[in-house]
């Protein structure tokens, strides 16, 4: 590890723990209705949405109408996008000329999308029309993310309000999500992104006369608009099939700095609006102590295994020492401009948080490296999460962590003074195991039949360990890959399809039940029994419950991908 | 029920055209006005002729040239077909290509012992178009660039440091060089004209 890589990552860590407390005050202010800077532009597109929509601003709904409006809306939003895919023929502005995609392709580009997974199974460049990129592409990526942040602040407002049945209204938090907080942001990093090189034109592809005479035809597009959606919405789904990795993505370290930023952004804000709406910051700032603990951990585990190199190159006299004159470390993968350092800063946010962009190649990362990547997703996208659903995943297990803290010294658990009985603890526990068996399931069919193992692009471990990506990627709807995994077959198109429909709803209906249950109870006033949900010893005990669960059910798998390519790459063992 | 989805069909219809369509048109009419070179491509013109991007690699084999990095983009450096080689670390198939390119760095750059050739110089980048080099893989050509040319190395040595981009900030990123750069640089020094 070298000193400026960990200045690097130590500035980032103190730039968003900067912006975390104003980006937080914003976002309450913005969920409760309250004035903010922007109310002059946005005021008068929120009622015309509302006018032309037929929403009721003023009426508040039940969880279930709540969630079922989610429902509709993702499902309408589903069918819109798959019909755009599968008319790509008649679309203005395809430079790709790019036919329109095929059924089982478009049935999982649009689950992608919608799920805020953006997993994908096409190239871009190729596959993808201009109008599809923006009139389908980026507009999910700013409703899906949208969504996720409305169920989140819906899911603070039942801990926050005592004796009624009501949770607000989606509509309004969507609109609101989007317009206030997604659109502006946007805005802002989109013209950032285009002052250092991200491209944003409408444009057929450049055809270039190289300087040895060649020719070279380069890919254009409406990058940028896409570029900061995508990570600010932590959707991650690129304009080109090398996502950020791609020079038009994120062209210099200024970019890829702020792109990873951007990641965490809106999740690490989250936690200061929680605790702004509950009442008491500090409940906000434990969560977000828990988020940072496992970030760090994780950025450290990926930053040296790929700085320490691969020790198959080693053999062979590549020289991956650091010095002043290279970055080393394993640059299978991975780009110049960004070295070790700024690769493991993207991965460990990109995988934290269920966004998904990659600025390298994961499929190429040594053993350890990738297997920390597995294991951020694994945990259930709680390390800062996506927008909304990050916030959203930790305070189950925050709930699951007061309960086992309860059962410690035998009382009756309480969270923000709320007692959390059997049927919140079923409902969180049901929630987790749906996730974890979902991912454990799709993997454990994939790696015995004969459709699931011809996709596996390396052998050995190695490809066990792109299967277990994929199944764990698709289901934690974070939408990054080992991408020689050849996805792009119907099975996979199907069972990830799947695999994020379910990963998403199958996660958030019994949230959202946990939601409703909650909201009907009064409020107990903290006694001296009360177990504190603040302070070190809470993000302490939260941290230890994530890992522990974690680590019972992922251990297995994690032992027959990464852990054993790893001891066998040290003996020498290829595949 | 049917109120709802009522409601969702005209919100998504809507929304579609606020974030799908206003938003990046209006982004490209700012970006087009207010940064139109970076906004098209950062294409480099020589007497009026693209001959790249300033962002996006192509590939170098002349002895004349510094060469980029390996690219698993398409056929090599293919800009409508980014990727990397997704690899794994204990592929067989990797640690071949790395042997063979390990190979031909030290038959082109007879200076160059096993032991010392710089790791983006035998691994392909994740894009597929790293316009970059780091400087150590740099060095290691000067010496053929400069004999190829009939020039001193002291020279492509002076040219290499004038063309190294430091990080950003003395902190973010990594030093580099830009390929294409430092080529037409080579280029475009006296007697050097292609």
């Amino acid at each position: 590890m070298t000193w400026m890589g960990i200045a690097q990552m130590g500035a980032f860590a103190g730039v968003l723990l900067l912006v975390t407390k104003p980006m937080g005050a914003y976002m309450a202010r913005v969920f409760q209705g309250e004035r903010t800077l922007l109310d002059p532009v946005m005021r008068p597109v929120e009622s015309a949405i509302y006018r032309t929509c037929g929403v009721d601003p003023k009426r508040e709904m039940q969880w279930t109408t709540y969630t079922a409006a989610m429902l509709i809306f993702s499902a309408v939003c589903v069918l819109l996008l798959y019909l755009i895919l599968r008319l790509q023929s008649i679309h203005p502005w395809n430079a790709a000329h790019a036919p329109p995609m095929e059924p089982h392709l478009a049935f999982n580009t649009a689950v992608s999308f919608v799920t805020n997974t953006n997993w994908q199974a096409y190239a871009g460049e190729r596959s993808a029309s201009y109008f599809t990129q923006m009139a389908g592409l980026t507009w999910q990526s700013f409703v899906s993310a949208g969504t996720g942040m409305a169920l989140a602040i819906a899911f603070t407002r039942a801990l926050c309000r005592q004796s009624v049945a009501e949770i607000g209204n989606f509509w309004v938090d969507l609109t609101r999500a989007c317009l206030w907080v997604l659109l502006p942001l946007s805005a802002v990093l989109a013209l950032v992104l285009v002052s250092q090189g991200v491209i944003q034109n409408l444009s057929q592809y450049v055809t270039a006369s190289t300087l040895e005479g060649g020719s070279q035809v380069i890919a254009q597009g409406p990058v940028a608009s896409q570029e900061a959606i995508k990570m600010l919405g932590t959707n991650g789904g690129g304009f080109f099939n090398a996502n950020s990795a791609h020079p038009y993505e994120n062209p210099t370290p200024l970019t890829n700095f702020l792109e990873a930023l951007a990641i965490l952004v809106i999740p690490a804000g989250l936690t200061y609006t929680f605790g702004r709406l509950v009442g008491n910051q500090k409940q906000g700032w434990a969560l977000l102590t828990a988020m940072m603990v496992l970030f760090v951990t994780g950025l450290g585990c990926i930053y040296s295994s790929e700085q320490n190199g691969n020790p198959v190159l080693g053999r062979i006299g590549v020289n991956q020492a650091a010095s002043l004159a290279q970055s080393g470390g394993h640059m299978e993968g991975k780009e110049v401009r960004f070295g070790i350092s700024g690769s493991a800063l993207f991965a460990t946010a990109t995988t934290g948080a269920s966004c998904g962009a990659v600025n390298s190649s994961f499929d190429s990362y040594t053993p350890l490296g990738g297997g920390i990547a597995i294991l951020n997703i694994v945990l259930g996208e709680i390390i800062f999460g996506g927008v909304g659903s990050g916030l959203l995943g930790m305070l189950v297990f925050a709930i699951l962590a007061v309960f086992i803290a309860g059962l410690m010294v035998g009382r009756t658990p309480e969270y923000l003074g709320k007692k959390i009985e059997p049927r919140e603890v079923k409902l969180a526990m049901l929630a987790i195991l749906l996730l974890a068996g979902c991912i454990l399931g799709v993997s454990a069919v994939s790696s015995v039949t004969r459709l699931g193992l011809a996709g596996r692009f390396n052998m050995g471990p190695h490809g066990f360990t792109e299967i277990l990506y994929a199944a764990a990627s698709a289901a934690g709807n974070n939408g990054s890959a080992f991408a020689g995994l050849n996805a792009n077959a119907p099975y996979y198109h199907t069972t990830l399809g799947l695999a994020m429909l379910f990963g998403r709803f199958l996660f958030i209906v019994p949230v959202m039940a946990v939601a409703g249950s909650l909201v009907m109870k009064k409020r107990v006033p903290a006694s001296s029994g009360t177990f504190p949900t603040t302070g070190g010893l809470f993000a302490g005990l939260l941290v230890g419950v994530i890992l522990i669960l974690g680590a019972l059910t992922f251990f297995p798998a994690l032992t027959l991908g990464p852990l054993l390519e790893h001891l066998l790459i040290h003996t020498g063992k290829l595949f | 029920m049917g109120r709802h989805i009522w409601i969702a069909a005209r919100l998504a219809v809507v929304t579609l055209l606020v974030f799908g369509v206003l938003y990046p048109l209006a982004m490209t009419c700012i970006a087009q006005a207010a940064f139109p070179r970076q906004a098209n491509g950062s294409i480099v013109r020589l007497q009026g002729h693209a001959v790249g991007s300033e962002l996006i690699g192509q590939p170098f084999t002349g002895r004349k040239y510094f060469h980029p990095r390996p690219s698993a983009a398409g056929g090599g450096y293919d800009a409508c077909s980014s990727g990397g080689s997704n690899l794994g670390p204990s592929s067989r198939a990797l640690a071949d290509a790395v042997e063979n390119r390990a190979a031909l760095a030290m038959r082109q750059n007879p200076e160059l012992a096993r032991g010392r050739i710089p790791v983006d110089m035998v691994t392909a980048s994740g894009s597929g178009l790293d316009p970059d080099i780091s400087p150590a893989n740099a060095c290691a050509q000067v010496p053929r660039v400069a004999r190829a040319r009939g020039i001193s190395e002291a020279v492509v040595r002076r040219l290499v440091e004038e063309c190294t981009v430091r990080r950003t900030a003395g902190f973010l990123g990594e030093p580099r060089l830009n390929v294409l750069r430092i080529n037409e640089a080579l280029d475009s020094m006296r007697g050097q004209r292609r």
